[in-house]
């Protein structure tokens, strides 16, 4: 595991995407841009990152033209062969749509786009992506399940869905990854981010590239770059 | 050339807030004041150079299915346009 060469995904559109470079180069990852017209050779990289945006301007659905890239082809070979791949925002919309996570992200409830600081709470950790939870033995809180991550939102399609029966899977196989302390856009059950049967593959609608110093108003999105 | 049309239309599971949108403009808007329900979808025109309806709509149903239409929130028409 000597290298720690990772994919910074970019799309037509993609604008998050220095900042998530940045935030890969500050956890001591070596961070590579690759357009979405290339593949690249999955054994020669430790992770990969879809960044925010718009990519394709959202049409026709959020990220439904950016799953069907050459790019993302290579993504879903990476994530079969267990590679770790965490979707952020647009990244977020764009994992749903390939098919590598499940359900969907819709519009928001009331229409609006939404820019603020969230508080999420962390449901079941994921290895390789964002906050752990502290051993019982050694939580300084007595509920040491209660691990929040304080993080920026900002985006106008955010409302995770999907169906009853599948939000129940999602829960007895511990995919819920993330859940908002206050619902900013609908989400079915207050859902910020899920992870694949697998784990391997994440994703979240709030940005930890945006909170990694206290002068940016969080440092908690430092953990999401450390695998 | 066989011409078709997709229609997609939001699921009835899925909150579709432009439709909500549209119902809740005629509120304040002394329009249309007996609407009920409006649910806003897509419209998509397809033109094959298939020989023959049976051939485009195999293609168009690939097409749906592969990338217009998300299942799990939509769902769609197929409608042949010039027969």
């Amino acid at each position: 595991m000597g290298s720690k060469r990772v994919v910074v995904a970019r799309f037509p559109g993609t604008n998050c995407d220095r900042d998530v470079f940045t935030a890969a180069k500050l956890a001591g990852l070596e961070p590579e841009f690759i357009w979405y017209r290339d593949r690249f050779d999955t054994s020669a990289y430790q992770g990969v990152f879809i960044p925010g945006g718009f990519s394709f301007g959202d049409y026709l659905r959020t990220g439904a033209l950016a799953a069907r890239t050459p790019l993302m082809d290579s993504v879903r070979h990476f994530a079969k062969s267990g590679g770790p791949v965490l979707g952020i925002c647009n990244g977020f919309q764009i994992l749903t749509e390939s098919g590598l996570l499940p359900g969907v992200l819709v519009r928001n409830e009331k229409r609006r786009f939404k820019d603020a600081w969230v508080d999420l709470k962390l449901v079941h950790e994921n290895p390789f992506f964002g906050p752990k939870k502290v051993p019982a033995t050694e939580a300084l809180l007595p509920d040491s399940k209660s691990i929040t991550v304080r993080l920026p939102i900002a985006h106008g399609e955010g409302r995770y869905f999907t169906t009853e029966d599948e939000l129940k899977l999602l829960y007895d196989r511990g995919q819920v990854w993330l859940k908002y302390g206050e619902n900013p856009n609908g989400s079915v059950d207050a859902i910020a981010g899920v992870t694949n049967l697998e784990k391997n593959v994440a994703g979240l609608m709030p940005h930890p590239e945006r909170g990694m110093a206290d002068w940016m108003g969080s440092c908690d999105g430092f953990s999401f770059f450390l695998n | 050339m066989i011409k078709m049309a997709v229609k997609i239309k939001p699921r009835q599971v899925i909150l579709d807030t432009q439709g909500r949108a549209v119902e809740n403009f005629v509120k304040v808007k002394d329009v249309a004041t007996k609407l009920v329900r409006a649910r806003v979808g897509k419209y998509i025109e397809l033109e094959f150079d298939e020989p023959s309806v049976e051939a485009a709509s195999l293609e168009a149903h690939k097409l749906c299915r592969e990338l217009l239409v998300n299942p799990l929130i939509e769902d769609y028409e197929l409608e042949v346009l010039n027969k």
